[in-house]
Order: C-alpha cells, then structure tokens, then sequence
C-alpha cells in the first residue's frame, strides 16, 4: 500500500480492485443459484432507478465521504485511523444533544449544533493523538479501544442523561435540522437533507488544506518521512496531534449528518453503524486525494443503498455487498500483487 | 445474597465469558508473536460461530451428544482456513496488516450473515440443538465449599485454562517458540539463520485462525447459542486488548481475557451486588478497553509490543 506506483497504475489499481469485488461478488450470487445480472440490476435499480432511491443513496454517500475524509486525513499523515467509528458516533450525540439542549434562530443553532458534532469528534481523537504524540503509543490499537468506550459511553449519555431511560432521544428541533423540505419533494421524500453540500464543501477543505497550506505540506511530509520533517524543522508531535484533531473533526461532522439530517435524533447502538470502517474504504479504494474520496464515497453509497433492495428484487441477501466490499478491500490493500502482475502482463505483451 | 452464592455466580458467569476471549487471545499472541497484526480476530471469531452453529443445527440428528465436539473441530477447521486469506495478503501480497484484517472482519460477517440468509431464510440460525452444559469435575467438586463454586462450570472454561499453558509451553519452552518468536522480532536475523520467516508466520496466522474460530465457536454453543449478526460485537477485539493488556505473553493473555471476563458479567449481573450497584454500568462495559489504553500508555506497566510486528518481510531487502 505504501509503494510508489505510476499515476496510471494508481488509478487503474482501484478500478481493478472493483472489478474483481464484483466478480466475486457475482460467482458467489452463481454459487448460491441466484442470477447475477438480476442482482446487479436490482443493486442499480435500488440506488439510481428512481428518484426517491437517488435520493436516499445521496443521503447514504453523505457520511461516507466525511468517514473517508477523516480516514485520508489521518493516512496522509502516516496515521492509521481506525476510530473513526467512535468519533462519529460521538460526535452524532454531541451535536444532537446541542440540538436539543437550546432554544436559537435557526442561524446560530444548526452550525452551533454542527461544530458541536465536530469539536467532540476531535476530542475523541485528540486522546490517540497525543497518546501517540508524547508517548509513541500505536494509534490504531487505541483507537479501536476508543470506538468501544464510545459506544458504551453514548449509550449512557443518552440513555440516562439526554432522554429520560428512553432509548431514543426527542427529535432535534426545526432550528438546528438539516432536513431539506426541497430535497424531500424532489425526491418523493426521500430522507435526503441538506449535508451532501456541507460534505462536498469538506471535500474543498480537506483538499485546500492538504494541498494548498503550509501546515498541510507539514503534515504530509511527517507522513512521508518523519526524521527528515524533524531534521528540517517541523514539530511531528505537534502536526501529528493536529492531524487526529482534524481527522476526528471530520467523523464528527459525519456523525452531526447522521444526527441532525438523517435521523434527527440519537438512539441506543446495539454494535457499531459500520460507517467509520466502510469509512477506511472510502479512504484506502480513493487513494486518499479529495476526488477519489467523492468517487469512492459514491461507489460504496450506491453499494450500501442499492444491496437493500436486492433481497425484493432478485432474493439476493443483502449482506452480499458486504462481502464485495471486503473483496475490494483487499485487493486494494493487497496492490502490490495486482502491480506485479500487471508489470508481467506488460512484459508479456512485448 | 449470601457472600458464597455470590463468589458462586461471579466466578462462573467471569469463567463462562472469559472462555472464548481466552482461546482468542491466545489466537492473537501467536499471530502478533510472529509479527503479524491480527486485527481480524473478530472475523475469525464470527466465523468460528457461524460454522459452529450451522454444523450443530445440521448433524445433530446423526452426531448426538457428540456433537458440540465435533462442531468446535468444524470452527477450529473453517477459522484456520479463513485465516489463509489474512495469511496471504499480509505475508506474501505485503498488504498492510490492519487493512488486511479489517477486510477479514468486513468478509466474515458478510459470508455468515449471507450463508444464514441463504440456508434459513431468516436474519438469524434456528436454537442450537446440542450444546455444551455444566460439567463437574470428578472429584474436586467434592470438595467442600470451594469444589462447588470452582468445579462445576462449562468444561470449555477448563479447555481454555489448559490451552493457555500449552500455548505458554509452545512458545516458551521449545525451538518451534523460540523461532516463532524470533521472526517477530528481528525476521533478517533470524532468515540469516535458516529460519523460513514465510513458513513460521503462515503457521502462526493460520494457528491464530483455528484458535479465533475455536473461541467463535465457543461462545457461540455456551452463549449465545445461534448465529446472527449481532453474535460477535466486540468479543474479538475484547480478545485483542487481552493480547496486550497481557502483554503478548499466553498467560498474561489468559489472566487479561478472565478479567475483562469478568468485567463483562459484571456488568450485566453487577446491580445485584450492593458495592457495585452504584457504577454506571458503561464503565464496566468500558473498562477492559480504557485499561488496555492504559496499559499501553505505561501507566500499568509497560506494554512493548513484538519489534517486526505490522512490517511484511522482503527478503533481500535490509
């Protein structure tokens, strides 16, 4: 994952990628007797076949790019963000709680009740930051003990001190929803809300601030090579806790997504979403550059939406594009093998 | 209650959860023992379960009483083999190890979830018929007081306790350990040395596989007694922070798998003892991985994980 590949391999890897998760995916539709063509087409028909279903895919993108982002961000950097999860998470009760906790013109509340999303999730992170900054602890073990006390802990918070031993909490108010009654009508009310604008405006971010700032070039660079940013001058521990806060910062704002557009409110986890991991295939499947995250966050969106009608359609469980995912998750990650023998190929053909 | 009824339910309810944590972990230490991260522990857990459950529901009939035993084989068998994938992509293919094992997780709830669709036509597998009960241990139960309490608990618990010192006597006590171990922390030196590095982590991965599909296999006929989705959550990577809060040794893995075992039954029967009545119940829920972070940051004794770990060998490369 961490090798130089040419800019043509760097996109063609990922196309590969996808295009064996779904043989895979296909063959086991085959082995289990149902026909593929009609899963795929149902899979279609139930993300982009209709209004209503573009409406509730675009909705299902929303978090995942804020996922993939958070996860690129951290990648970027020589991070390795499994957290994601439970910064979301956190940062879906935090701005849901904010929502419901004040009484504001719709002005102040819904970005106050957004950043709320945003700060918590940073917060989450900070701690397997500066863990990893001060004392060279490994972040991805903390982060994955992090998802757990957070799920465990929002729990609590809603269960005993937002609602009253209730499982869910109240509905946020009209002053701090991103409901969108326009989207709603478009879409023949589809629980599409206002979010895919903020999430493409964090996609602008993420690249401005990687790309285009100095801070970003600092960050990068520690993520290249860390004795050699030291040797020029960068402070690591400093730009490698920045990096979390930032990370952290946009699980949380996918998180306010889920809390003040999606659902409007905050229920008790049984087990995770599962949005923060399909998040690390967001980042890994769009090689962790603001477009491909787009790209990628769509592919997966239309995935997930698509595989809840295919059990009507063609009888096809659900779950099997869970298992194309993991596929593509593989291949992508095992890209070493794939650039090999596309070297051989090359070789071949001469 | 009276204070022996109940030292009686908090020893078995921690012997029964810690159980499948224990055969986990011990998973963990070999695969982490031998440099590579196994962050799919839980996949190998959810398939454990799943193969456990869907060979019990189908042989029953014709296995009886055996069955339970022969199911656990079947998971043992099916996780060893699943593990080939973590094995290849992170050994031969050099894919980053945690990406690896996340796919791992991802593919292994999907597979169980769609099989258990496929076959019953449900989210969710029928009852297992035949699972495992309480077993008294000839002899020691008859000991007074004690014999009760701490001799007549599922015979699984007993297993893993034996497993972990096995595992101990493996890595500890013979070459095949010591070689195992040296791959994990210095693979150049140890390839130098006639050690095939690709054959010992292949063996340890593939171990991990067959002990992670035991401990599914486990929980699934003691606990939980079928297979959905919600079966595993969290029990692999619990078994993962036993690993470390153990410091990848097997028995520090086997005592940190019995505690968070009992932080975990605490948590569910803890209202009913007077000195925890009053914890929230999330920090018990919580504990074993705020103390695993701890543990890790140094505050409980230093964790230092195998030098090689998470680094795919290339051999020729120094």
């Amino acid at each position: 994952m961490f090798e130089r590949f040419s800019r043509f391999q760097k996109i063609l890897i990922p196309l590969i990628s996808v295009v064996l998760g779904l043989i895979v995916g296909a063959i086991i539709m085959l082995v289990s007797g149902f026909n593929p063509i009609q899963g795929y087409a149902a899979l279609l028909k139930g993300s982009l076949g209709e209004s209503f279903y573009i409406g509730e895919t675009i909705r299902q993108i929303t978090p995942y790019i804020f996922a993939g982002l958070a996860v690129a961000f951290a990648f970027r950097t020589g991070l390795f963000n499994i957290g994601v999860e439970g910064q979301l998470l956190v940062g879906w009760v935090a701005s849901v709680w904010v929502g419901l906790a004040f009484d504001l013109p719709k002005i102040i509340h819904l970005p106050m009740a957004i950043l709320a999303g945003a700060l918590a999730g940073a917060l989450w992170a900070f701690i397997p930051g500066i863990l990893k900054a001060r004392l060279r602890v490994h972040e991805v073990i903390v982060t994955i003990m992090m998802n757990y006390i957070a799920l465990h802990f929002c729990n609590y918070l809603i269960r005993f001190v937002i609602s009253d031993e209730q499982n869910t909490t109240d509905r946020v108010p009209e002053s701090a929803s991103l409901k969108s009654p326009f989207f709603e009508t478009l879409t023949e009310f589809s629980t599409m809300h206002y979010g895919i604008f903020l999430a493409l405006a964090a996609v602008i971010i993420y690249y401005i601030i990687l790309e285009r700032t100095t801070t970003g070039f600092e960050l990068r660079s520690v993520g290249f090579n860390q004795n050699a940013s030291e040797y020029a001058g960068m402070n690591v521990n400093r730009n490698i806790v920045l990096s979390m806060l930032i990370s952290g910062a946009f699980a949380g704002l996918g998180g306010a997504m889920e809390g003040l557009g999606t659902f409007g409110y905050g229920f008790i986890h049984g087990a995770f979403s599962g949005v923060g991991f399909d998040g690390i295939a967001v980042a890994l499947l769009g090689g962790n550059v603001a477009l491909g995250i787009v790209f990628a966050a769509a592919l997966f969106g239309i995935l997930k939406q698509g595989a809840l009608i295919m059990p009507l359609e063609s009888g096809v469980p659900t779950e099997l594009v869970e298992i194309v995912i993991a596929i593509i998750i593989f291949f992508v990650a095992s890209s070493y093998i794939i650039a090999y023998l596309l070297q051989r190929l090359k070789k071949g053909a001469k | 209650m009276s204070f022996l009824t109940a030292l009686d339910i908090l020893v078995q309810s921690m012997l029964l959860a810690s159980a499948p944590l224990i055969f986990t972990a011990l998973g963990g230490v070999f695969s982490e023992r031998s440099g590579v991260v196994n962050i799919g522990l839980e996949g190998l857990m959810v398939i454990g379960a799943f193969s456990a459950v869907v060979f019990n529901i189908t042989f029953a009939s014709s296995l009886g009483d055996a069955t339970p035993w022969v199911s656990l084989l079947v998971a043992m068998a099916v996780g060893g083999v699943f593990s080939l994938i973590h094995a290849v992509a992170s050994i031969s293919f050099r894919a980053d190890h945690v990406v690896s094992g996340v796919a791992i997780n991802f593919l292994a709830l999907g597979l169980g979830v769609y099989l258990v669709k496929d076959w019953y036509g449900a989210g969710q597998t029928p009852q297992i018929p035949e699972s495992f009960s309480y077993y008294r241990i000839p002899f020691l139960y008859d000991i007074p007081v004690i014999g009760p309490i701490f001799f007549d608990n599922f015979i699984t618990s007993y297993i893993a306790i034996f497993v972990a010192i096995i595992a101990w006597y493996v890595l500890f006590k013979t070459p095949f350990g010591l070689r195992l171990r040296s791959v994990g922390e210095h693979p150049l030196a140890a390839d130098t040395m006639g050690i095939n590095v690709y054959k010992m982590r292949y063996t340890a991965v593939i171990i991990s596989g067959v002990l992670g599909g035991l401990g599914g296999g486990v929980y699934a006929l003691t606990i939980s007694q079928i297979f959905s989705a919600g079966t595993i959550t969290g029990q692999g990577f619990i078994a993962l922070a036993a690993v470390i809060f153990g410091k990848w040794h097997p028995l520090g893995a086997m005592g940190a798998a019995m505690f968070f075992g009992l932080a975990q039954s605490l948590a569910i029967i803890g209202s009913s003892f007077p000195l925890l009545a009053d914890v929230p119940n999330w920090v018990l829920l919580a504990a074993p991985y705020a103390l695993t972070i701890l543990a890790l940051a140094g505050f409980i004794g230093r964790a230092d994980a195998p030098k090689a770990i998470g680094t795919p060998y290339i051999k020729g490369k120094r």
